[in-house]
């Protein structure tokens, strides 16, 4: 099992749920976050005093797949927040070692 | 009126002071008309998405300053001046910044310029709801130019059409005086004007990005709340101050202004909660300005009876209209096509049915009036919403061509507030990443 985390624009989110959701994807976790990376900050000014934001809002998908669905997610994603500007932000994938559904105890692929 | 200045003084031992009392009321009801801006800033501001809240509020904000200006400079002349020919528009230069209007007018009910400020306040709502119509996608500097050229062109002649009055020589608008049409407080002028200007701006401008895919929410519904009672508060110096003195006539408004919100709420609750299973507090707050929207024609010719039944149909009505733009996919963003156009023809209309002479002398169809009057408020509503509608679409279409009116898509989904204004409204990271910076002015405060 893996879990997939992506970090997307804010508004590229619905665009992602409902390709994942044609892919067989049933549910995931949503966070909104804020970061930086090579998409630059803004400045915002009150009353003449200008302050630098570095930190942009993002939103943070998180899922947990069976290995031999995670390329087909990571694929989905990608063509689904690519606006091709920066600051599209990033999908990484990583091991998880186990998984238990809490409503009936089930473990492993069967709780994902 | 100052020409009767060179007259009247010798002849008769007139009260050398305005009327008091009248005076007094107009002077609180100009300033109940003002706080509905900012009523109307809290109203919207809490129906867009958080990123859009403060452009929605300097919409108003700005809208209230600009047309204000214009207003004194040359819309009230515009409106109020004599007749240029066909009761189509008043004489600019008249009173072109007050010109002329300052000296006390003995006996007066009130001072000229008590009433034209008054009256200009009700052309700065006006253009303020056309913005709802137009949120989270425009430029603040061309909204601001549209502002002072609408109030010029459509506000100000539509203002003289049906409240300028003719009396001895002067000579004022054709709605007023040659049809005959009644509208006590703007049905025509403010609502149906707003409504059918909004939906010329927002099919020009097109729709928002993600509109009907993406949730668009309100952010705030508490700040509607709030906003809609502060336009319930001001409607009652918006209408009761149009009796323009203290009287019988403003007290009967009070209350019909009262219960036109009331059965409003009430009727737009009763559709939401047989239609989608739930009486909403967004809807509650829709339902008070619908019937307020309704009324402020009807208001000083109906009964009590009569503004319920103005309410009731208004809050059935727009509750039902404001899903239109899903159907037809315009983005009318705020709904002033389905509250203020529907609401203000709703109000027009129903005067040719509801008008009673117990109150104003005049009966409409259901009072025995005959279809007469009937037929004089479509006349007034058609001609309104068709003139409004053409006009805005030439006027957005020309600052679209030469400003540019709406803002870039990435600008527009970033959010206005930080791209326009560079604000955000709430400061939801006070843990970190906004670091102070010095601009090149204040560099020494450093030091």
């Amino acid at each position: 099992m893996k879990l997939v985390t992506a970090v997307v624009k804010p508004h590229k989110w619905e665009d992602v749920r409902s390709a994942l959701e044609v892919v067989g994807v049933t549910g995931m976790t949503v966070s909104e976050v804020s970061g930086y990376g090579r998409q630059k900050g803004h400045t915002e000014i009150y009353r003449g005093a200008e302050y630098d934001i570095a930190l942009v809002p993002k939103v943070r998908i998180e899922i947990v797949a069976d290995d031999a669905a995670v390329d087909e997610i990571v694929d989905t994603i990608l063509r689904a927040a690519q606006t091709g500007k920066v600051g599209d932000g990033k999908v990484w994938v990583s091991p998880v070692e186990s998984v238990v559904r809490v409503r009936t105890g089930d473990s492993g692929p069967a709780a994902v | 009126m100052p020409e009767m200045l060179s007259t009247a003084l010798p002849l008769v031992a007139v009260d050398p002071t305005t009327a008091s009392g009248d005076t007094a009321w107009l002077l609180a009801a100009a300033a109940l008309v003002l706080i509905m801006a900012p009523g109307l800033a809290i109203f919207y501001g809490g129906m867009v998405r958080a990123k859009s809240v403060l452009n929605m509020m300097m919409m108003v904000f700005g809208a209230l300053a600009v047309v204000m200006v214009v207003w004194i400079l040359v819309g009230y002349s515009l409106a109020f001046g004599d007749d240029l020919g066909g009761g189509l528009v008043g004489d600019p230069t008249q009173y072109a910044a007050f010109k002329g209007m300052l000296e006390e007018v003995p006996g007066a009910p009130y001072p000229i310029t008590l009433f034209a400020t008054f009256q200009g306040l009700f052309a700065v709502i006006t253009v303020g709801l056309i913005a709802g119509a137009i949120a989270d996608r425009t430029r603040f500097g061309t909204w601001l130019v549209f502002a002072g050229l609408w109030t010029v062109v459509v506000y100000a002649p539509v203002a003289h059409w049906i409240f300028d009055f003719s009396a001895g020589d002067h000579v004022g608008g054709w709605m007023a005086n040659e049809l005959g049409a009644l509208d006590f407080a703007g049905g025509t002028a403010v609502e149906i004007n707003s409504g059918a200007a909004g939906l010329a701006a927002a099919l020009v401008l097109g729709r928002r990005v993600g509109f009907g895919r993406e949730p668009m929410k309100p952010h705030n519904l508490t700040l509607v709340m709030i906003g809609a009672g502060l336009l319930w508060f001001g409607w009652f110096g918006f209408n009761a101050g149009s009796a323009l003195g203290a009287t019988n006539t403003a007290a009967i408004v009070f209350v019909n202004t009262l219960l036109a919100g009331c059965t409003g709420l009430l009727a737009w609750l009763a559709v939401e909660r047989f239609r989608d299973g739930h009486a909403t507090s967004f809807g509650a707050a829709s339902g008070v300005v619908a019937g307020l929207v309704a009324i402020t024609p009807a208001c000083g010719f109906v009964t009590p009876l009569g503004a319920m039944a103005v309410g009731v149909a208004a809050g059935a009505i727009c509750a039902v209209a404001i899903g239109l733009k899903h159907k037809l996919r315009y983005d009318d963003s705020l709904d002033v096509v389905g509250v203020h156009l529907v609401g203000g023809l709703v109000g027009t209309i129903l005067i040719g049915f509801l008008a009673s002479s117990t109150v104003n002398g005049v009966d409409g169809l259901l009072y025995g009036g005959g279809a007469d009057q009937l037929g004089k408020q479509l006349v007034a509503a058609g001609a309104t919403l068709a003139y409004s509608f053409t006009a805005t679409v030439l006027l957005v279409l020309l600052l679209e061509k030469t400003m540019g009116f709406r803002v870039d898509e990435d600008d527009e989904m970033a959010g206005v507030d930080l791209v326009i204004h560079a604000e955000t409204a709430y400061d939801l990271h006070t843990t970190g990443g906004a670091r102070l910076h010095f601009g090149p002015e204040t560099g020494n405060l450093q030091s």
